[in-house]
Parts: structure tokens; sequence; C-alpha cells
């Protein structure tokens, strides 16, 4: 039993993230042995995350004459400038902006994946993708199913998008769509947490992938996150998630902007509840889910129902979801809707005392 | 169809892009098969691809010249009073300053210099019920149709004051109350449907939109209107950008007022800096569009974007300032209706200068008075996803309720009107 009485909190829970000092982030590239896929030898520097996507973009289309680079205002940089110097470097024929039409676009680049080309599009916010969710829905998600017997398939396509809240983004800047997609299978749907996953998930997604890969990068971490990235070219797994903070007496499930709120959340509740070790794992793999390690390890929509149909007996409390409401995000309540600290830190004491 | 403008376009006698005509059958005799796709197009040996060229570019319609003149002195001046006149170029003035201060004390603004003519002056030429969508560009829609300083400043705040309960970011109005404009979003294109679907229930619409025709949406709602009568004006700012996509890199062919044509809709395309020249091709287009039970038109109004983007835009990274200065000094729409004002003798100096001070101290008292404002009740939150809260909406605001007791330092419910009791 924890010791749970009232503590004096004396921090307030729903501080700013401190990205400079986030335990998730390399600050020194010391700790890179501590992430598979991330090796010492070699130089490393500091990038936040549009340059580290940016430093991906540049390597694959050096590697790869089949890697295009399109979009809407791609050539000039991209509004999170992501695609700085790609067009100068490479050309107006594999870096090029696009007319407004994400319909167009996600249609254009499964035709040329489909004659073996790799198109890595860019949707210029999450919030905007719907009007080619016919194209990633009813096309490139059945792609190689309707081929049958040729193999035809897009594997080449990755679409990437910037999904989450800023804090002032509200309806239409703010949204995470990717759970509509995790439900439609023939995609990889994967987000990383921070510029080394970013640089080394990209390499993976646009060069080795044999499905096609919708890659969502946290907008706010473009700019909040700078931590050490390896220069040279690695690749991270596409399917695998990863255990961030290790702790024997509950599992917290994540991915992306989320991330920093439980990690927050899991220090100062270690801090108050005295004794209470609490792991946090980042799913990295949203669709399809890394099932083995959150059968070993974890508990957690989707996957709450899975775990429970596994481990029934083993769970010493019901999974609990913490989510954004059942609303859209207005502009002047979006601090009330997307989870916070308080809440994930009220969910892991609701658990610890179940 | 006008023989001139027949001749201008440089179609030939046989070319009558007519309204589509339905025929329920089609005769055909052994030599002459009338194909239902294609009802007047006569059959022909010899092999003619039709290309974008073999069309002049379509004209650009202007009432002023450079100078604020009548550019054909042998026209009758404008209908419009002199008090509509000033009218308009308070409420030009009014969107300018208000985007200006937007942008300093607020770092916010979808601003919409260079284009104010096009807003105020074809929602001057609507009636007072028809129904307008629009994008977050057209400040001037508003102010043009009764929105108030304090309504503006509200939203900028999203303070309890503003029609759209604070829950889109600045300058994406609600206002269909006062208005008759559906709430704007930030999604492109998506309300043109929509206006040709209000235009099918009933009466008169007319539709905002910039430069981006090249989503879905407008060409589903342009074939839909055409081929279901809507009387509907499609209104197109073609401003020359969308963020930094010049038109060069957004569409071939003659702009978006040729596309009309594709479509069999009727189209002009009009010097969007010319009030005027605005406010009479709305007027025209909107007797046109009520015309035979309803038809829809298709506007390309003209302009240059004087401005960023938007505040999180450096526009200078994908264009000149020479180029952004002699438009903004030459050839922009508050300029030459001053020039008019001024020719005229309805306007000096002094008073634009009064003018402009007393709308700029107006602006900044509301806005003070919108900062000091509560925010709308906490109940906002949830209220308006569907007409009454669902079992489980219900359920999450006695969740958030807990939250927000068990940690009353995390939030600032005072804020709110009512305070945690107005959840």
């Amino acid at each position: 039993m924890f010791s749970l009485q009232a503590m004096a909190r004396r921090t307030k829970l729903n501080e700013p993230i401190d990205f400079s000092t986030t335990p998730l982030f390399h600050h020194n590239k010391k700790t890179f042995t501590k992430t598979l896929g991330l090796s010492t030898d070699g130089r490393s520097k500091r990038m936040n995350l549009f340059q580290s996507v940016n430093n991906a973009l540049g390597i694959t289309l050096r590697t790869s004459n089949e890697v295009l680079c399109f979009g809407e205002d791609v050539a000039f940089g991209g509004v999170f400038r992501c695609t700085m110097n790609l067009q100068a470097e490479f050309g107006k024929d594999r870096v090029f902006n696009t007319p407004l039409t994400e319909q167009g676009i996600i249609g254009t680049a499964i035709g040329a994946a489909a004659k073996g080309m790799k198109p890595v599009v860019e949707i210029r916010f999450a919030d905007y993708v719907f009007p080619a969710f016919d194209q990633i829905v009813n096309e490139a998600s059945k792609f190689r199913y309707r081929e049958g017997a040729t193999g035809g398939n897009v594997g080449g396509l990755v679409i990437r998008m910037p999904p989450g809240g800023v804090g002032h983004g509200a309806l239409y800047h703010s949204q995470s769509p990717e759970s509509l997609f995790c439900h439609v299978p023939g995609f990889k749907v994967v987000s990383p947490r921070s510029p080394s996953q970013a640089k080394g998930m990209l390499l993976s997604a646009i060069l080795h992938s044999p499905d096609p890969v919708i890659f969502l990068e946290p907008k706010i971490l473009y700019r909040a996150a700078i931590e050490q990235v390896p220069e040279a070219s690695y690749t991270l797994p596409l399917d695998k998630a990863e255990v961030v903070k290790s702790g024997t007496d509950l599992t917290i499930i994540s991915y992306g902007r989320p991330l920093y709120t439980c990690s927050a959340a899991i220090e100062a509740a270690e801090r108050d509840f005295n004794g209470a070790s609490i792991e946090l794992i980042d799913l990295q793999a949203i669709y399809p889910w890394d099932r083995k390690r959150m059968v070993n390890f974890g508990v957690g929509a989707e996957i709450a129902a899975t775990i429970q149909d596994a481990l029934f007996l083993q769970l010493n409390a019901p999974v609990k979801r913490v989510a954004g409401w059942t609303t859209h995000t207005g502009l002047a309540y979006q601090k009330y809707i997307i989870p916070d600290v308080a809440r994930v830190y009220d969910a892991i004491q609701g658990s610890l005392e179940y | 169809m006008d023989e001139e403008l027949r001749k201008s376009w440089g179609l030939r006698d046989w070319c009558a892009p007519e309204r589509c005509i339905r025929w329920s059958t089609t005769s055909s005799t052994i030599d002459i098969p009338r194909f239902p796709g294609a009802v007047n197009s006569p059959l022909v040996t010899t092999m003619n691809f039709r290309t974008s060229s073999d069309l002049a570019p379509i004209p650009t319609y202007r009432v002023m010249n450079s100078e604020g003149y009548l550019n054909d002195p042998n026209r009758q001046p404008p209908d419009v009073s002199n008090d509509q006149a000033l009218i308009w170029y308070k409420n030009m003035l009014t969107v300018n300053i208000l985007d200006t201060i937007m942008f300093e004390a607020q770092r916010q603004g979808r601003v919409s210099a260079g284009e104010e003519a096009v807003t105020v002056g074809s929602a001057a030429a609507l009636g007072p019920d028809d129904v307008i969508t629009c994008q977050y560009r057209e400040t001037g829609v508003f102010q043009q149709r009764g929105f108030t300083l304090k309504d503006f400043m509200s939203q900028l705040v999203a303070s309890r004051n503003d029609p759209g309960k604070g829950r889109n970011i600045p300058v994406h109005y609600s206002g269909k109350q006062k208005t008759g404009v559906h709430a704007v979003a930030s999604t492109l294109e998506t309300q043109i449907p929509h206006a040709v679907g209000a235009a099918y229930a009933f009466k008169m619409e007319a539709k905002e939109n910039p430069t981006e025709t090249s989503e879905g949406d407008f060409h589903g709602a342009l074939n839909m209107a055409a081929t279901q009568d809507c009387p509907v004006i499609f209104i197109c700012r073609n401003n020359g950008f969308a963020i930094s996509t010049p038109t060069s890199e957004q569409y071939c062919g003659d702009g978006i007022a040729s596309r009309g044509i594709g479509y069999g809709i009727d189209a002009l395309r009009v010097d969007g800096t010319d009030i005027f020249a605005v406010y009479e091709a709305t007027k025209e287009a909107r007797r046109r569009a009520l015309q035979d039970g309803g038809r829809p038109i298709l506007i390309e109004f003209m302009s240059y974007r004087v401005s960023h983007h938007s505040t999180s835009d450096d526009s200078f990274a994908y264009r000149s300032k020479g180029e952004i200065e002699s438009w903004k000094t030459g050839h922009n729409p508050l300029s030459l209706l001053l020039r008019w004002l001024e020719n005229n003798g309805l306007c000096n100096e002094t008073m634009e200068k009064e003018t402009r001070l007393a709308i700029r101290k107006a602006v900044l008292a509301e806005l003070t008075v919108a900062e000091s404002e509560q925010k709308l009740a906490l109940r906002a939150v949830f209220d308006d996803v569907y007409a009454e809260l669902s079992e489980e909406q219900l359920a999450q605001k006695e969740e958030l309720r807990r939250i927000m007791m068990t940690f009353p330092d995390e939030y600032d419910v005072e804020s709110h009107e009512g305070g945690l009791a107005g959840l």
C-alpha cells in the first residue's frame, strides 16, 4: 500500500514542460546506449524536430533517386521548415510545390509509388488530411490486397503530417486524426517522440518499409524538442514499442506529445506517493502496434481490450484511459480538453489506490 | 451570348457555350448522330485540338483608372451615393486598421491588406437576406454587413461576448444572425458547396473564396450549382498567392474565370482593387443569378496580397520587397477610392487622418474592454457538439468537475463566467 495521504504538494502539476531537462531526450550522446539503434560511434549534433526531419529527408533524397518530396509550400522550406534547402540541392523534379489539393497530392503519390517511386508527401496540418481520406482508405490501404498475385503495391509511399495541440490552435490546427487510420489496415501508422526517433524512423519508413507509412510528427515539438541526434544515417524499427522508463507497479502507454505530460505526472506521482514505481511505454507504432511488448509489460482503447483479453487475471486494476473529452478543441477551452498533467496524475492515483 | 464578347474570346460562330440543355431523348439520323453528352457539337472531318491559347485571356473589368477618375469618360458615374462611397471607405479603412492592430497588439491575424474592396464592395451589392459563406480573409464582409467593433474584439480575445462562443481562432468569425454569414473554418474551399446547397434551398446566395480553387470542393460545387440551376454567386479573390505558392504553381490555364465556362457557368473577371467595379459586377451577377429560376455566376476579382499570409509567415522569403512596395503604394483599393473621393470633393487629407485616428482609438478602446471581460461559462466546453449533451458527455462533465475540485490550484475557473458552477 502506498502512502497516499494528502501531500502538501508544493509544486504545481500543470507547469509547461521543460524540454531542456526532460529525461526522454538525449541531452548528451552518452545516453544513446539506452536506445536500441542509436550508436555512440560517430558524430552527433543538437537538432530540433524539424531539423532532424530535414536531415533525414536530405539523406533519403541523396541515397535513392526514387525518392520524391512534394506537397504544399515545400519548395521554400515548408511552413514548419522541414523541407528547407531540399529543392535547391535536389532540383524541382524531385522536390516541388503542389496546388492546394490533399486529394490530388495523395492520389498522385499513390500512382508514383505504384510505379516504384518513393514519394514522401507532406500534409501541412493533420487537420487537413480529410480531403485525402478516400485515397488513403479506399486506394492506398487496399492497393496490395486488391492487386492480388501481381505483387503490385504502394510500399514506397510515406505521408507526413503534424497532429496535436499547441495551446492556441483551436478547431483546425489541433486535431489527432491518427485513430481514424488505425481502423483500416494497410498502412503503418507511427509517431516519433523526439528528434532522434524521428530521424531513424523516417529513414526506415522511406528507404526500407515495404508498406505505406503515415508518419505523425507532433507539431509542437518541431521547435521545442532539441536533443543530440547522430549525424550518420541510421534506422529505427516501425513496429516496436519502447520502454522509456522502467517501473513495477503501474504502466502508462502513450505516444507523441502526451508522453511528456505523462512523464511529468509520473515524476510528481513517484515523489508524492512514496514507493510507487511507474513504467512509461512509448507506443511509437500506433498501428499495427507491438502486441508482444504490450502483453508482456503493460496495460493500456484498442490496446486495453486486447490486454484484458490476454491478462485479465493478472491485472490489479481496470485499464484506465485518459483522453480528450468528446468535444472539439474550442480556442478558449483547449486546456481543459486535452489531457494535462493533473489528469494523468489523478489517473495514476486512482489506479494505485484501486 | 454577346457578339462582342464572343469575338473578343476568339470564338468561331458555331461555338456556343450555352447553358446546359437537357434532352430526354436524342434523336439521330443515320448520318448525324446527336450524342447526349454534347448535343450542340457539330461533326467535323478535321482533327482540331482545342488549346487554352485558342481563346484570348478573359479581360478584366474596371470602372476607375489609377488616378481615381472614370476610366471610360463616356459612361455614367457609378450608381452609388456620396454617403455610400464614404461609408465604404470608412469600412475598408476599419478592416485595414483592425488588421494592423491585431498584428501589433496580439500577434494575430490572417491579414487582408490589399483586398478590402472585394469584401466590402461585394457585400454591399448583396441583399440583406442573402446568405454568405466565406474564408478567413473576409473581415470586410462582416464589417459591411453589421459586425461591430465589439464583435470583432470579443472574437479576437475569445471573451464571453464573442458570438462564436470563444471557440475559433482570431478572424474566424461567427455572425449569422447579424450578417447572414456562416461561421468561418480554417479549411479551404469547404464552404463553397455549402453556398450551393443554401442557394438550392431557396434564395440568393453569395460565396467568397480566395485563389484556392484547387481543392476538390470547388469543382464539385460548381458542377452541382450548374446542373441544379442554383442561384449562387461564386466569388474568387485572386491575390496571386497561396502562402508561398504563386498562382503559376497553383494552376495553368486562364485564371479562375475560365474554369466557370468549362462548367457552363457565366464568368467575369474584375479589377478587385476598384470598389465600384466590384460593386457593379456583384450587383449584375446577382441580377443574373436570379433570372429564370436561378443559375450560378462566377466572378474572379483580381488583386495582390500585400501582407504576409499570416503572422507566422515571412513573405520576404518568397517574393521581393520591391514587388510588394509597388503594389502597396501604387495600386491598392484604399488609395484608389481615396483619390476618387478627393477628386469629387468628398474627402481631404485632414478628414482622412481624423477618420483614421478615430477608428484606431475606437478599436483599441473595444480591445481593452474585451480583454477585461470574462470568458464564457465552462459549459461551453461540451455544449453544441450535439443539440443535447450525450450520456458520455454528461459523464465526462462530471469527471472534469471532479478533477477541477481535486486540483483547484491547477485551473483558473474564475476567469470563466460563473466559475466552477458554470460547468
